[in-house]
C-alpha cells in the first residue's frame, strides 16, 4: 500500500514538483500544518514578510523578474484580506501568481469561525481562477491545475484556500497529469493566413508604428529577440507602454519612447498620424489610447494578443491575431525573410518621408526639463541613476506616482524582465517589496526601487524583511513631500485646492535607516548628487536613499484626460517659448 | 460638451444596446453560479433573467440560459469574457429576434375568486398552453409558457380577474430542427 501523505504534505509535494524554490508568506492559525511541514523541505525556502500585502508584491517581483510563478502563502481571515491588493495588481498586470491560503476547519465554515473570512467570495473577482478544497482527494489535482492556470494562456494570479483540516487529512499522492485540459481554451489560434495580410499590410504601409506591451516581457526573452528582429526587418518605428519596456532596448534610434499620458512627443503624435498600427501584447489601456474618438483616426490596426477578450475591447481592430507574441512573432520574421529572399525589394524606402516626420517631433526633446544646480531636479536624478547605473545589469522597480512616470521616462532599459511597475492597478506601495522579490530571484544583482516618499511609507515595514534576509536593495526615494501626482492633477485640473496631498509629519528617512539597521544616505544637492549615488551603489547591503527634490515639479509631457494624442501638453521650456511666461503652471 | 474633471476621459458615442441571450455550459460546481453572475455585475453588464439547472448528470454540465442587454461590442465581450473563465465549456449567443431559435419563460398565476374568474382566467391565457395544477372551490393555480413580453402582458390582465401571486422562470433557450448550438 502506498503511503498516505497529510494535506500539508501534499502541498510541499506539489509544490517541489512545480519546482518552487522560494515561497513569501507569514505564518497565522488556519496554516500552522503546512508551516510545520516547511522544515521537511529544504528545497523550498519560504521568506517571511512582515505584511500579506508585502508577500504578494514580493511574488510579482519575482515573478516578473524571472517569469516563473509566485507562490504566497498566508492564513485566513486577515492574511487573506490583506493579499487582495496583490492579487488584484498581479491581475491587471497579468503576473502569474499562486496563493495559498488558510482556511477554518470545514465544519466550521459559515459560522463566522475566528479568523473566517468568504476568501473564494472575496478574491473571485480578482484572481483568474481560485479553488476552495474540501476533499482531501482533490488537493494535488487542484494545486497541479493552479499552476497550469496562472502560467498558460495570460499569465494571472490564481488562490487555493485549504481549510485546515484538510491540511491535517491524510491520502494518497497523485503525480502531476501531464495531460492538458484546455477546456477548448486554445491561446494559438492564429494562421498562416492572418500572418500573409499582416505582411501584405506591412509592404503598403507608409506610415507605420509599433506599439508593444507587457505581452511580449510575459511571452518570455525569446519573444522580445522575436521583436527586435522584426523592428529590424522592417526598419519600423517603434514605441512601448509601459508595461513592455526593456522588450525593445531602450536607447535605440529605432525606439520612440513610452506613450501614452506621460509618453514622447514623438511616440503619441507617431501614434495619432500613423496608416499602420501594429499592437502587439498591448491592450489599449485608457492610460494609452486618450480620447478613443480620436484615437489613431487614419489607421488600419493590428493586434497581436494571446487573450481573445483583449481584442476590439476598446478599440476596433482591422486585424487581430490571438496567440502567444513569441510564436508569432517568429512566424512572421520567417515570413518577412522568406518574402525577402524572393524579391530584394524592401519597404524602408516607403517609410523615409515619415521618418523623417519623426524626427521633427523628436527635435522638441519632450522630456526635457529645466535643470537647476541649487535644487535636484527628480528628472536629473533619475538620469544620473541611469548614467551609473547602466553598465550593470540593474533591475529596478516602482511605486505609483510622479516618479514612476520619471522613471520610465528617463530610464533606459535594454533587457526584459529588468523593469517591474504596477501599472494597471496603480498600486502604492508596490515598488519596495516588488524589489525584495527581485532580489531573492537575482541575489547578486543590483536591484533599485525608484520611490516616492508617500508611496513607499505604505509598505515601508518590508525593509525589516530586507534586513533579514540580507537582499541589498536600494530604496531610492525621490522625496518631494508631496502626493506628487495627487497635487499635479489637483494643479491641473481643481484649482490648486492642494488637499490633502502634502506629506505632513514625514519621518526622518535618515533615522528610519537607522531603526531598521540598514544604510540611509540623504541627498539635497546637485552637486553630490553622483557621489551619494555611486556610495549607495558601492554599498553592500539595504540602502534607504532620501533624494530631496524640487517639490514644486510637474511631470511632463502629458495628454490631459479627454484629449488624442496630438494634443499634448508638453514642459515649462516649450510652453516658455511659445510665451506664456509666469502663468505655466496655471496654464496646464 | 462637459469638460472632465477627472483623470479619465468622458464617454462619447453610445450605440443602441439590443437584446441578446447567453447560453453557457459550465461544470457543475460550487460557485460556478457566482462567477458567471459576478463577471456580469463586475463589468457591469446587465441580466434581464437567468435560468441554469444541470442537463448532464453523468459529465456534471449545467446550462445556464441569460438574456441580457448590450450593443454589439459589449455582447463579444460578454461572450470572450465567459469563454475565459476556467468551468465554462462553451458559450452560445443570438439576438432575441432570431428567428432560428426558440426561447420560453414559464409562469405560475395564483388566482383567488369564484369559479367564473378562474374559467376567465383560463379563457385569457389559452394561446400559452394553461395547465391547472392546483383547484380549490376559491383559487387555482395556472401554469403557462410564453414569451417574457407575452407573460408581462398576462400578469396585468388577469390582476382584475383575482391574480394575487406570480412566479416566473428565466428563459430557456433551444435551436429549431436538427442543429444544436455550437
Amino acid at each position: 500500500m502506498p503511503k498516505l501523505l497529510t494535506g500539508a504534505e501534499i502541498v510541499f509535494k506539489c509544490l517541489e514538483d512545480q519546482k518552487v524554490e522560494h515561497i513569501f508568506g507569514y505564518p497565522g492559525g488556519a496554516v500552522l500544518p503546512i508551516y510545520d511541514e516547511l522544515k521537511n523541505h529544504p528545497s523550498i525556502k519560504h521568506i517571511l514578510v512582515r505584511h500579506e500585502q508585502g508577500a504578494g508584491h514580493a511574488a510579482e517581483g519575482y515573478a516578473r523578474s524571472s517569469g516563473k510563478p509566485g507562490v504566497v502563502l498566508v492564513t485566513s481571515g486577515p492574511g487573506a484580506t490583506n493579499v487582495v491588493t496583490a492579487l488584484t495588481d498581479a491581475y491587471m498586470d497579468s503576473v502569474p501568481l499562486v496563493c495559498i491560503s488558510g482556511q477554518v476547519p470545514t465544519h466550521l465554515i459559515g459560522t463566522d469561525a475566528f479568523q473566517e473570512c468568504d476568501t473564494t467570495g472575496i478574491t473571485r473577482p480578482c484572481t483568474k481562477h481560485n479553488w476552495l478544497v474540501k476533499d482531501i482527494n482533490d488537493l494535488s489535482k487542484v494545486i497541479h491545475e493552479a499552476f497550469r492556470v496562472a502560467t498558460t494562456g495570460r499569465p494571472g494570479p490564481v488562490l487555493i484556500d485549504i481549510p485546515k483540516d484538510i491540511q491535517f487529512a491524510k491520502t494518497k499522492y497523485k503525480k502531476l497529469n501531464k495531460e492538458i485540459k484546455l477546456n477548448g481554451k486554445s491561446h494559438n489560434k492564429f494562421s498562416q493566413n492572418q500572418i500573409d495580410e499582416l505582411v501584405k499590410l506591412l509592404s503598403k504601409a507608409k506610415k507605420p508604428i509599433i506599439y508593444s506591451g507587457g505581452g511580449v516581457i510575459n511571452s518570455g526573452p525569446k519573444a522580445s529577440n522575436a521583436l527586435r528582429e522584426f523592428v529590424e526587418l522592417t526598419g519600423f518605428p517603434i514605441t512601448s507602454t509601459l508595461q513592455g519596456l526593456g522588450a525593445y532596448p531602450g536607447d535605440d534610434n529605432q525606439f520612440l519612447g513610452m506613450l501614452g499620458m506621460h509618453g514622447t512627443y514623438e511616440a503619441n503624435n507617431a501614434m495619432h498620424d500613423c496608416d499602420l498600427l501594429i499592437n502587439i501584447g498591448a491592450r489599449f489601456d485608457d492610460r494609452i489610447t486618450g480620447k478613443i474618438d480620436e484615437f489613431s483616426p487614419n489607421s488600419k490596426k493590428v493586434h497581436i494578443d494571446i487573450d481573445p477578450s483583449s481584442i476590439n475591447k476598446i478599440i476596433k481592430v482591422d486585424l487581430a491575431i490571438v496567440g502567444d507574441v513569441s510564436s508569432v512573432m517568429s512566424k512572421i520574421n520567417k515570413t518577412i525573410t522568406k518574402r525577402k529572399n524572393g524579391h530584394s525589394k524592401s519597404n524602408k524606402s516607403n517609410i523615409a518621408k515619415w521618418w523623417e516626420q519623426i524626427e521633427k517631433w523628436r527635435e522638441k526633446n519632450s522630456l526635457n526639463f529645466i535643470n537647476s544646480d541649487e535644487s535636484i531636479k527628480p528628472q536629473h536624478a533619475v538620469q544620473r541613476l541611469y548614467e551609473l547605473t547602466k553598465n550593470k545589469d540593474t533591475y529596478v522597480t516602482t511605486e505609483v506616482g510622479q516618479h514612476q512616470m520619471w522613471a520610465a521616462q528617463h530610464y533606459k532599459f535594454n533587457k526584459p524582465n529588468r523593469w517591474m511597475t504596477s501599472g494597471g492597478l496603480g498600486t502604492m506601495g508596490y515598488g519596495l517589496p516588488a524589489a525584495v522579490g527581485v532580489q531573492i530571484a537575482h541575489p547578486d544583482k543590483l536591484v533599485i526601487d525608484i520611490a516616492g516618499e508617500a508611496s513607499v511609507l505604505m509598505t515601508m515595514q518590508e525593509m525589516s524583511t530586507a534586513v533579514q534576509y540580507n537582499l541589498p536593495i536600494k530604496i531610492f526615494i525621490l522625496n518631494n513631500q508631496y502626493m506628487g501626482m495627487v497635487r499635479q492633477w489637483q494643479e491641473l485640473l481643481h484649482e490648486k485646492n492642494y488637499s490633502e496631498s502634502y506629506s505632513e509629519a514625514l519621518p526622518d528617512f535618515m533615522k528610519m535607516a537607522d531603526a531598521y539597521g540598514c544604510k540611509g544616505i540623504k541627498a539635497d544637492n546637485p552637486r553630490d548628487l553622483d557621489d551619494k549615488i555611486q556610495e549607495m551603489i558601492d554599498y553592500n547591503g539595504p540602502v534607504i536613499f532620501d533624494c530631496h527634490v524640487d517639490p514644486n515639479e510637474n511631470c511632463f509631457p502629458m495628454i490631459p484626460s479627454g484629449k488624442p494624442h496630438n494634443q499634448m501638453i508638453l514642459g515649462p521650456n516649450d510652453q516658455e517659448e511659445n510665451k506664456i511666461k509666469g502663468k505655466g503652471k496655471a496654464l496646464v | 460638451m462637459p469638460k472632465s474633471k477627472s483623470a479619465y476621459s468622458i464617454p462619447t458615442k453610445k450605440q443602441k444596446p439590443d437584446t441578446y441571450i447567453f447560453v453557457v455550459w459550465v461544470d457543475n460546481e460550487s460557485g460556478v453560479l457566482a462567477r458567471v453572475v459576478g463577471l456580469f455585475s463586475g463589468r457591469g453588464y446587465n441580466i434581464e433573467s437567468l435560468a441554469v439547472a444541470e442537463v448532464d448528470a453523468i459529465k456534471n454540465i449545467s446550462r445556464i440560459t441569460i438574456v441580457t442587454t448590450g450593443t454589439p461590442q459589449v455582447i463579444d465581450q460578454i461572450r470572450l469574457q465567459l469563454t475565459k473563465l476556467v468551468p465554462v465549456h462553451k458559450v452560445a449567443e443570438f439576438k432575441r429576434e432570431d428567428k432560428s431559435v426558440i426561447f420560453k419563460e414559464m409562469a405560475l398565476f395564483k388566482i383567488v375568486g369564484k369559479k367564473t374568474k378562474i374559467e376567465k382566467c383560463l379563457n385569457a391565457c389559452k394561446k400559452f398552453n394553461p395547465i391547472i395544477l392546483d383547484e380549490t372551490k376559491t383559487s387555482a393555480v395556472i401554469q403557462i409558457t410564453a414569451l417574457r413580453r407575452e407573460i408581462d402582458v398576462m400578469n396585468k390582465k388577469l390582476k382584475p380577474l383575482g391574480l394575487i401571486s406570480t412566479s416566473r422562470t428565466g428563459a430557456v433557450a433551444m435551436t429549431r430542427g436538427a442543429k444544436i448550438f455550437n
